[in-house]
């Protein structure tokens, strides 16, 4: 068993306050898998954003413990930070895409932990990793647009250079904040099933933070429910009733 | 007929809009009184010399005939040389301004150094750099270099310095957080946060700020030869101190020419860029 929990993300105590005496966090507890779709669901400002960001420390906790694979990332700094945030993959709701850089440079940009800086300023990537970056570009069916740059494609193509962007870095965990809430409900769907198809054949959990709850039902292996900062629910899709979503959102008219 | 005292009932009741709080119409209203007052207190205190003002359009016309015709061939090689020189002037100059703003505007744009002290510093070298005229760096790169085209060079270097150290710390600002955060979130180290993050979206206003400051260097340097620093001023200069007036138009019109030239270069250049 305890060789289960060094596999995975750990998360124990985990407090945010943005401002002091008004935690956004309050306390959470949470086991990741090494493996699946983990969606987490919750009003927005409930702190969603605020989890996924603690994990690769864009948002610096206030207190608690993270571990990945039974490596503490809280209270990493500098360069030791930078190599736990290479294993991790990010994927973004507005894409955060370079508009300016071409599609295969963005895929590259996965990359740009490993590359010495003289090889990105010349734009001489080591030949393996663009080897990679046409496989990935061929899994999102984005090949021939590599060459273009990435402010002349749609949304939904955007989130697909996004997703290989995140894979190219080869990582042991990918999170997902809100990657469909900018697009279409068709797209929405496939670029779901993108995500949950490449990060199931690479054998990458995926933390998905959502706020379509049919969505989060046909793609996850487990939902988890925040409300106010902690975990209000936690289990399989089926599990999840119209009485855990009241717990969730509050009210019960929109149901 | 009292319909008029009798107080409407429904008064409290009406909501009313305005743009501007009662504070917020006061001050700017005093902004106004401030503005108009300054232009009075100005305008006061410009002293005109009525005996210059009376003969002053004589006195063009006087000084317009004795420059034409323009002793055109005095234009080669003596002003053809220093005019070259003052290009060369201005774009080393610039090329020396961009050497030295480029870390400024790092250190001064809030979002790439956190740190407010650094910030505040490199502001405050940015603001030092622009409160002097070129002519004044001039006259002390002149007690440094020695009367020349190197001295014109660094003074239009470090008045260059505080423009484009402003505008570039300004672009950097402006840049969208998004793509920056993600590369950091892929583990790049802060060189390459700065190459693939930052630069991609300032390019524009970096091309568009050099090839204007240029533009502006190369009329800036056509003065700085007053002082002694060099290029075509020298030999306007020496052409007002002999009343040469013809010369002095040849020297007028080859500015002219160039500050033409460069001005549609510029806007061609920048049309392909941006």
């Amino acid at each position: 068993m305890s060789a289960a929990a060094q596999r995975g993300l750990e998360i124990r105590g985990l407090v945010k306050e943005y401002q002091p005496g008004k935690p956004v966090l309050r306390g959470l507890d949470l086991d990741v898998a090494a493996e699946g779709i983990t969606a987490v669901i919750g009003p927005s400002g409930t702190g969603k954003s605020t989890l996924i960001r603690c994990i690769n420390r864009l948002v610096e906790p206030t207190a608690g413990e993270i571990r990945l694979h039974g490596q503490a990332l809280t209270g990493l700094r500098g360069r030791a930070l930078r190599l736990a945030r290479r294993r991790i993959g990010m994927v973004f709701q507005e894409y955060n895409l370079v508009e300016r850089l071409s599609v295969m440079e963005n895929v590259l940009c996965g990359r740009l932990g490993y590359t010495p800086l003289w090889r990105a300023w010349l734009r001489r990537y080591p030949p393996a990793d663009i080897e990679r970056a046409f496989d990935l570009l061929d899994a999102v069916g984005l090949s021939e647009h590599a060459p273009r740059r990435a402010d002349a494609l749609s949304g939904g193509q955007r989130q697909r250079v996004g997703i290989a962007r995140a894979l190219m870095q080869g990582p042991d965990l990918l999170l997902a904040d809100e990657p469909t809430s900018s697009l279409d409900p068709k797209t929405a769907v496939e670029v779901l099933e993108l995500l949950v198809r490449l990060t199931g054949a690479a054998r990458v959990p995926v933390i998905l933070n959502i706020h379509n709850v049919e969505l989060a039902r046909r793609f996850a292996q487990r939902i988890i429910g925040m409300a106010g900062g902690v975990i209000v629910f936690d289990g399989p899709p089926e599990a999840l009733e119209p009485g855990h979503l009241r717990l969730i959102y509050g009210g019960e008219d929109w149901l | 007929m009292s319909a008029t005292s009798i107080p409407d009932p429904a008064a409290p009741l009406r909501r009313e809009w305005r743009r501007f709080t009662p504070a917020q119409r006061l001050s700017r209203w005093l902004v106004w009184l401030v503005v108009v007052a300054a232009l009075a207190w100005a305008v006061r205190s410009i002293d005109i010399i009525p005996e210059f003002l009376a003969d002053a359009p004589e006195q063009m016309a006087d000084l317009l005939v004795r420059m034409w015709p323009p002793d055109l061939a005095h234009y080669y090689p003596a002003v053809h040389a220093a005019l070259i020189e003052t290009l060369h002037i201005a774009t080393l100059g610039t090329i020396l301004a961009f050497a030295l703003a480029v870390p400024v505007a790092l250190l001064a744009a809030r979002n790439v150094c956190p740190l407010r002290p650094l910030n505040v510093l490199a502001q405050f070298i940015l603001v030092a750099s622009r409160s002097v005229n070129s002519l004044v760096w001039a006259l002390i790169f002149v007690a440094i270099f020695g009367p020349g085209a190197a001295a014109g060079t660094f003074a239009i270097a470090f008045r260059s310095v505080g423009f484009v150290g402003k505008l570039l710390s300004e672009a950097l600002e402006e840049t969208a957080p998004g793509p920056a955060e993600a590369l950091r979130a892929a583990g790049a180290p802060w060189g390459a946060v700065m190459l693939k993050g930052f630069w991609p979206q300032v390019q524009p206003a970096f091309w568009g700020v050099a090839l204007f400051r240029w533009d502006i260097n190369v009329r800036e340097s056509a003065v700085l030869g007053l002082v002694g620093a060099g290029g075509i001023g020298v030999v306007l200069d020496d052409a007002i101190n002999y009343f040469q007036w013809d010369r002095v138009a040849t020297v007028l019109l080859a500015i002219l020419a160039v500050v033409v030239v460069a001005e549609v270069v510029v806007t061609r250049i920048r049309a392909r860029l941006i």
